[in-house]
C-alpha cells in the first residue's frame, strides 16, 4: 500500500507544528522520518495514525484520503507503535496484544484459531512469547516496547507507522526489530533518532526540521556533513559501511563550549 | 500456554470466570433470601417462604399474618432488592468511571455527582424544597442536583482535546468542593437543628426509603449500563492503552469517553437518589474483582454486578440489624467491612495498581 502525505500541516496553540509537509512512502518501502526533537516527527505520525486530524492537507492512502474512512476501517490498514502506551491496568502481555484484533472483530467474542496463531507469530518474532503470562506493568520498558509492536503486528496492518521503536531496547532487540522489519513486506513509515541506524535500514530518510521537509531521498544522497551540521548543530564525518556501503556518521566531540550558538540558533541563521 | 514464570508476583492460575460467575450468582440469591428472612422483627424461616411464596403466585394469608407479611413483603423485599440493584451498580460504574478517567483512584463520584445531589438533598431537608412530591422529594432533588453537577463538569471540562482524563478528574474534584461549601451554608443557616443528622446520614447512605416503586427505573438504568458497558468492553481494554493508541487501533477516545460520561453520570444520579451517597463500594469492588479474574473488562463487567449485588445486601443486612432499631449509615459498613477484606486480598496477591 503506497502512503502519501500531501502539503500536511498542524497548527495548535498558534504555533505551525508541521508546515506542508509532503512525503511519500512507496509500498513495501520503509522510509525514516529523522530530525531533532521538536521538529515534528510525532505530530506528523500522529495524523497517520490518526490520533490527530491535520489542520489543512491530507494523508491518503492509496489515494485515498483517510479523512473519508472510519476510523476502525484505516485502522485494518494502519497500525502504530505511538510513543506513549502507558497503561494503568495489570493486563497480562498476551493480552495486551491480542486486543490488536480489535478494528477486526465484531463484538467481544474470543480469537478464533487464525488470530491465536498469529498472536503466537507475533510473539516468537518480538521475542515475548516467554513473557505471555506477565503482567504488562511488570516488564521492563524495551519488553514493553516489544510487546507493544507485536501487538501492532497482529492489527495485519499493511502500513506500520512507528514513532521511535528502538527507544529503550537493547542493541541486539534494535538490531533484531529494524531487521525484521526491513524484512517483513509492510509499508513503514519510522521516526528514529539514531541516524545510524535510519541510514542502515531505510530506504529512503526525510529530514524535518521545525515541521518543514527540508531533505529526503536515498540515505547516501540526504545524510551529509552540511546537512546534519545544519539541522542538528552537530559535526560529522560521514564514512561508508565497508560491507553494506550505507553512509555512517561519526561524531565530533568538541568541548562543551557555553558562548556557542545553539542548534535552534544555527539554523535561524542559515535559513 | 507455557507457565509464568515464579517471578512474575502474580498467580498464574485463575478460577475460571463462568465457575466464579455461577458461585457468585448462587450466593447472591443466598444473600437476598438470608435478607429478607433476618432482621430486628423476627419472623421464622418457613414463614418468609410461605410468605414470599404466597406474594410471588398470589396465595392466601391468614388475618393474623398480615403484620409479618408486610414485613417480609413490603419492607425487607424491596429493599434487600434495591440493596442489590445498588450495589451492582455502583460497581459497575466504578469500572466505567476507572476507564473513562484512566485513573485507579476513580470512583463513581469522583466526577461531582454524589456533591451535586448532596446539594439536591439539603435543600430538600433544610427548606422542604418539593413538598409537592412527598417522600419523592428527596430522591427527585437528589436527581436533579446530580444532574446539575454533571452538566457543570462536562462544560467546565469541555476543552479542544475532547473530554481528557485529567480534566475530568481535577474539574469533578474542584466543583465538588464548591459544592460542599453550598451544601454547608444550607445546613449552617438551617432553623432547623436536626437537618445537619439528616443530611449527614442521607450523604453516608441508606436503603431506608427502598419500597417497590423506588425500584424499576433504577433496576432498569443499572441492567442498561450493565450491557451497554458489555458491549463496549474491548473498546475499554483499548481505551487503557491511551487515547493515541486507541486511536491507532481504531477507537476514537474522545467519542467513548463523552458516551461514558453521559452513560455513567446519568446511572449513578439514579444510584443516588434511592439510596444516597455510599461510598468505597464504586472504588474498591472493581479492584476486588480484577484482583480475582484480571483486568480485561470482559470478565470484570461480568463478575463486578454481582460481586457488588452480594457485597451491598450484606451490608445492609449488618446496617439494619448490628443496632436495632437504629440503623448504620451503610457507608460506614461498606468501609468497616471492607477496608481489611480489601487490604488482606491486596497483600495476598501480586495485584499492581498501575504503578510499579
Amino acid at each position: 500500500m503506497t502512503l502519501r502525505l500531501r502539503e500536511l500541516s498542524v497548527q495548535a496553540a498558534g504555533r505551525t507544528l508541521v508546515d506542508r509537509l509532503s512525503l511519500d512512502v512507496a509500498a513495501g518501502r520503509m522510509v525514516g522520518l529523522v530530525g531533532p526533537n521538536g521538529s515534528g516527527k510525532s505530530t506528523a505520525l500522529r495524523c497517520v495514525y490518526r490520533a490527530l486530524r491535520p489542520t489543512s492537507g491530507a494523508v491518503l492512502l492509496d489515494g485515498t484520503d483517510l479523512a473519508s474512512v472510519p476510523l476502525r476501517e484505516s485502522a485494518r490498514s494502519i497500525a502504530a507503535l505511538t510513543q506513549e502506551s502507558h497503561t494503568e491496568l495489570d493486563f497480562t502481555v498476551a493480552e495486551v496484544i491480542a486486543l490488536g484484533r480489535t478494528p477486526h472483530s465484531r463484538g467481544n467474542g474470543p480469537l478464533t484459531g487464525r488470530e491465536r496463531e498469529l498472536c503466537r507469530t507475533a510473539m516468537d518474532r518480538l521475542d515475548v512469547a516467554h513473557l505471555a503470562d506477565r503482567s504488562v506493568l511488570t516488564i521492563s520498558g524495551g519488553e514493553r516496547q516489544r510487546v507493544l509492536v507485536a501487538r501492532a503486528l497482529v492489527q495485519e496492518p499493511r502500513v506500520l507507522v512507528l514513532d521511535e521503536p528502538t527507544n529503550h531496547l537493547d542493541v541486539r532487540h534494535q538490531v533484531r526489530l529494524l531487521s525484521f522489519l526491513r524484512g517483513a513486506e509492510l509499508t513503514v513509515l519510522t521516526a528514529l533518532h539514531d541516524l545510524n541506524l535510519a541510514a542502515a535500514v531505510c530506504d529512503r530518510i526525510a529530514v524535518l526540521s521545525h515541521g518543514c521537509l527540508v531533505a529526503s531521498g536515498a540515505p547516501a544522497e540526504v545524510l551529509t556533513p552540511e546537512l546534519v551540521r545544519e539541522v542538528f548543530g552537530v559535526d560529522a564525518t560521514v564514512v561508508r559501511h565497508p560491507r553494506t556501503g550505507t553512509p555512517q556518521l561519526l561524531y565530533d566531540f568538541v568541548p562543551f563550549d557555553t558562548s556557542s550558538p545553539s542548534p535552534g540558533a544555527v539554523q535561524e541563521g542559515t535559513r | 500456554m507455557t507457565k509464568a514464570p515464579v517471578t512474575s508476583g502474580r498467580t498464574p492460575v485463575r478460577v475460571g470466570t463462568r465457575t466464579i460467575l455461577v458461585l457468585l450468582s448462587a450466593f447472591l440469591a443466598i444473600s437476598v433470601v438470608a435478607g429478607v428472612a433476618l432482621g430486628p422483627t423476627v419472623v421464622p424461616f418457613g414463614d418468609v417462604l410461605h410468605y414470599l411464596a404466597a406474594a410471588v403466585t398470589g396465595g392466601r394469608i391468614g388475618a393474623e399474618e398480615v403484620t409479618d407479611y408486610s414485613v417480609v413483603w413490603e419492607i425487607r423485599t424491596p429493599r434487600v432488592l434495591l440493596a442489590a440493584v445498588v450495589g451492582a451498580g455502583l460497581s459497575v460504574v466504578g469500572v466505567a468511571v476507572q476507564a473513562l478517567v484512566r485513573n485507579a483512584l476513580a470512583d463513581p463520584f469522583v466526577l461531582g455527582i454524589s456533591s451535586g445531589a448532596s446539594v439536591g438533598a439539603t435543600a430538600v431537608v433544610v427548606f422542604g424544597l418539593f413538598a409537592s412530591l412527598g417522600v419523592y422529594a428527596l430522591s427527585a432533588a437528589a436527581f436533579l442536583g446530580a444532574l446539575g453537577a454533571t452538566l457543570l463538569v462536562y462544560l467546565a471540562a469541555r476543552s479542544p482535546l475532547g473530554l481528557t482524563p485529567l480534566r475530568l478528574v481535577l474539574t469533578g474534584v474542584a466543583l465538588a468542593y464548591g459544592f460542599q461549601a453550598l451544601m454547608s451554608v444550607l445546613v449552617f443557616l438551617s432553623p432547623n437543628g436536626q437537618a445537619a443528622r439528616t443530611v449527614l446520614f442521607w450523604l453516608l447512605g441508606s436503603l431506608g426509603s427502598a419500597s417497590w416503586e423506588s425500584l424499576p427505573l433504577v433496576t432498569a438504568a443499572v441492567a442498561v449500563t450493565v450491557v451497554a458497558l458489555l458491549r463496549q468492553s474491548r473498546a475499554l481494554d483499548v481505551l487503557s492503552l491511551g487515547d493515541e493508541t486507541a486511536a491507532s487501533m481504531g477507537v476514537d477516545a474522545r467519542l467513548l469517553r463523552r458516551r461514558l460520561f453521559v452513560l455513567t453520570s446519568g446511572v449513578t444520579g439514579l444510584i443516588v437518589a434511592v439510596s444516597g451517597a455510599i461510598g468505597f463500594v464504586g472504588l474498591v469492588l472493581p479492584h476486588v474483582v480484577r484482583i480475582l479474574v484480571g483486568s480485561a473488562h470482559r470478565r470484570v463487567l461480568a463478575v463486578a454486578p454481582l460481586a457488588g449485588a452480594c457485597f451491598m445486601v450484606w451490608v445492609d443486612l449488618v446496617a439494619r440489624t448490628a443496632f436495632a432499631p437504629e440503623e448504620l449509615p451503610l457507608g460506614v459498613i461498606t468501609a468497616l467491612i471492607g477496608v481489611p477484606v480489601f487490604i488482606s486480598l491486596m497483600r495476598r496477591r501480586g495485584y499492581l495498581f498501575g504503578g510499579r
